[in-house]
């Protein structure tokens, strides 16, 4: 903050989180992960977790978050991070402990891993950022690629016939035992981004009252694989995806299982 | 089933699989993932009956892939954490292994091997011996692999995986077979020696009155993953140079050498006593390390003898290794007998054979 705050006219209205890092970010232009990253950060500072966390990085882009969240993680392999979590919390169950998993990551190479971490009730939270394609590779198709969208795999457009269809995880988990809280939200504008604040303090808070399994879907841009400028980017997210992958909360437990 | 605490020092008769719960559980471990697979089921059994009363944690995965990453992150946390499985789930480990060396992360992974390859069969066998020591996932990396031949060794050298996974925090592999995992000797229950312990300032608890920490095997800036490659080399080098174990048997004024591990040493033993009997100088150079492997034993041992005869419970792995270690090729011969357990009739034979040849 650079204010003056001489005789006493200025006061800091708003402060960078702290547990975010203070770095310029490497993301693209138009992407939604500098944006998640801050609403976890936030999310983390609110409930005072920045010194009792173990972030779960994954493959893809969002392997990155361990350069701009201040707290310790651990890099899992691709898909793994449910697993990995799993072993973190069960050493340390007095931590908190999140994933943080792109969708190539949690619904293909990574389905087996967060199905029964949920369906075990395992006491962490999962943010999944959703934007239909793998970024880090160059842009190929997804589990949640929409049907028609190319990528450089579905270079004719995606059709269900030989690829199936976009898999909707949030309203898939939601329908396990052990998922305490599944939501999925989007920040493409500042009202989704209020609400997807309230969904990631939500998870959060089942965790530290021992629910089970949180997790909240973010429906996320990729400008620069999409070939979209960055505010169309914003427009597909507000337009078709959402529309197929409906925003809001698709499980909210209201006691733990256990006493 | 025999409880977990035994008194030290007083002698069990117990399987091999139970003395690796014994040996695990003495040296602290209280973390165990698994899956089930013959012939190893009964060290999750074992585990899964006594680690929740110890305040431990035992827990079945959904698969080998789960367990190995669910060990990363119990490993990561800075606690000594151990699997067992069989020949088809090491393979499903094999990625998680390869990011566990690159993360320099300490673990004890069992393999009580069976028959391959795929689903091949649970009959005993050597066939894992190239996945376990040229390092079986991908990258470039070494595990340190210990291969006991008896129930005292199944306890003994589980204590010391891990120890040897702490100090070096890298993966230790404990290359077992059916029959030491299944039979049951008498053994002595030996008190572990805490002193081996070190510390984990390197483990993520939270970053409490510090800087955060990273547990990683992604290396993208510069020549980082060159300089990382360089560093995992140093300490292989070091575990060559430092922790080869083998053992010398009968090898006095021995003609005729056998180099066999695990089992097919073990059987190994009675068809030298029989040789010796016959007048026949024969021994064994056993390694207990796999990796390291003991590569000037072998080059001194082949100076000095007639034959060494390479056994192994396959068609043929050690033997290259064997071959690698000395230029007198021709002094070396092979028995294998892949999927089952030469016997001690087979073994003598052979020795008969090259005896004959000498003389």
């Amino acid at each position: 903050m650079s204010a003056p705050g001489k005789g006493g006219f200025s006061k800091a209205v708003y402060t960078r989180p702290r547990s975010l890092v203070d770095v310029k970010s490497h993301f693209c232009p138009g992407c939604h992960h500098g944006t998640i990253h801050k609403i976890v950060a936030e999310s983390i500072d609110r409930y005072g977790l920045r010194e009792k966390t173990i972030g779960v990085a994954c493959v893809g882009c969002a392997v990155f978050l361990y350069d701009y969240i201040d707290v310790d993680v651990v890099e899992s392999p691709h898909g793994r991070a449910p697993a990995v979590a799993t072993g973190v919390k069960r050493a340390q169950p007095d931590k908190f402990v999140f994933t943080y998993q792109g969708d190539g990551d949690l619904a293909a190479i990574g389905t087996s891993e967060i199905i029964h971490a949920a369906n075990r009730g395992e006491n962490l939270s999962v943010i999944f950022v959703n934007n239909t394609t793998y970024g880090m590779t160059g842009g190929q198709m997804a589990p949640t690629t929409m049907l028609g969208q190319k990528t450089s795999t579905t270079p004719y457009g995606r059709d269900f016939s030989s690829d199936g269809y976009p898999i909707r995880m949030a309203e898939l988990l939601a329908g396990l035992e052990g998922t305490a809280y599944s939501a999925r939200v989007a920040v493409s504008t500042p009202a989704q981004i209020r609400k997807a604040k309230e969904a990631v303090r939500k998870a959060f808070e089942m965790q530290i009252a021992g629910m089970g399994l949180s997790i909240v879907e973010f429906l996320s841009t990729c400008p620069t694989n999409w070939g979209m400028k960055p505010l169309d980017a914003q427009k597909r997210v507000l337009g078709e995806m959402s529309e197929y992958f409906p925003l809001g909360v698709f499980k909210e437990r209201k006691q733990a299982d256990i006493a | 089933m025999s409880a977990l605490a035994v008194s030290p020092s007083k002698r069990l008769l117990t399987k091999g699989n139970e003395a690796i719960c014994l040996g695990a559980v003495a040296a602290g471990c209280r973390h165990y993932f698994g899956y089930p697979i013959t012939p190893q089921n009964d060290i999750p059994e074992h585990m899964a009956a006594h680690l929740p009363a110890l305040g431990g944690t035992f827990l079945q995965a959904e698969s080998e892939v789960a367990t190995i990453n669910m060990m990363l992150g119990t490993s990561a946390s800075g606690k000594r954490v151990m699997t067992s499985s069989s020949g088809p789930g090491i393979s499903l480990m094999q990625e998680g292994l390869s990011y566990m060396a690159g993360s320099e992360l300490p673990a004890v992974v069992v393999n009580i091997s069976r028959s391959g390859p795929g689903l091949g069969g649970i009959a005993p066998s050597q066939g894992d011996y190239f996945q376990a020591v040229k390092g079986g996932g991908h990258g470039g990396y070494r595990l340190i692999v210990l291969a006991p031949h008896s129930v005292q060794e199944m306890y003994a050298l589980t204590m010391l995986a891990f120890d040897l996974a702490d100090k070096y925090r890298t993966p230790v592999l404990i290359l077992g077979d059916a029959i030491v995992g299944q039979m049951k000797e008498p053994f002595v229950a030996s008190p572990y020696d805490p002193a081996s312990t070190v510390e984990k300032p390197w483990a993520l608890t939270g970053c409490a009155g510090r800087e955060r920490r990273n547990v990683k095997s992604l290396y993208l800036k510069d020549n980082a993953i060159e300089v990382h490659n360089w560093k995992l080399h140093e300490k292989y080098e070091r575990i060559r140079e430092n922790e080869v174990r083998a053992e010398s048997y009968m090898l006095d004024g021995a003609t005729i050498a056998i180099v066999a591990f695990g089992t097919a040493a073990r059987v190994s033993k009675t068809a030298i006593q029989w040789a010796r009997k016959e007048g026949i100088a024969a021994g064994m150079l056993r390694p207990i390390t796999l990796f390291p492997f003991p590569k000037r034993e072998v080059f001194e041992l082949a100076r000095t003898v007639d034959f060494l005869l390479v056994i192994e419970m396959n068609t043929g792995q050690m033997v290259e290794d064997v071959r690698q270690c000395t230029p007198l090729h021709d002094r070396i011969a092979f028995l294998g007998k892949p999927c089952a357990m030469p016997t001690p009739e087979e073994i003598l034979e052979r020795i008969r054979l090259l005896a004959g040849k000498k003389g």
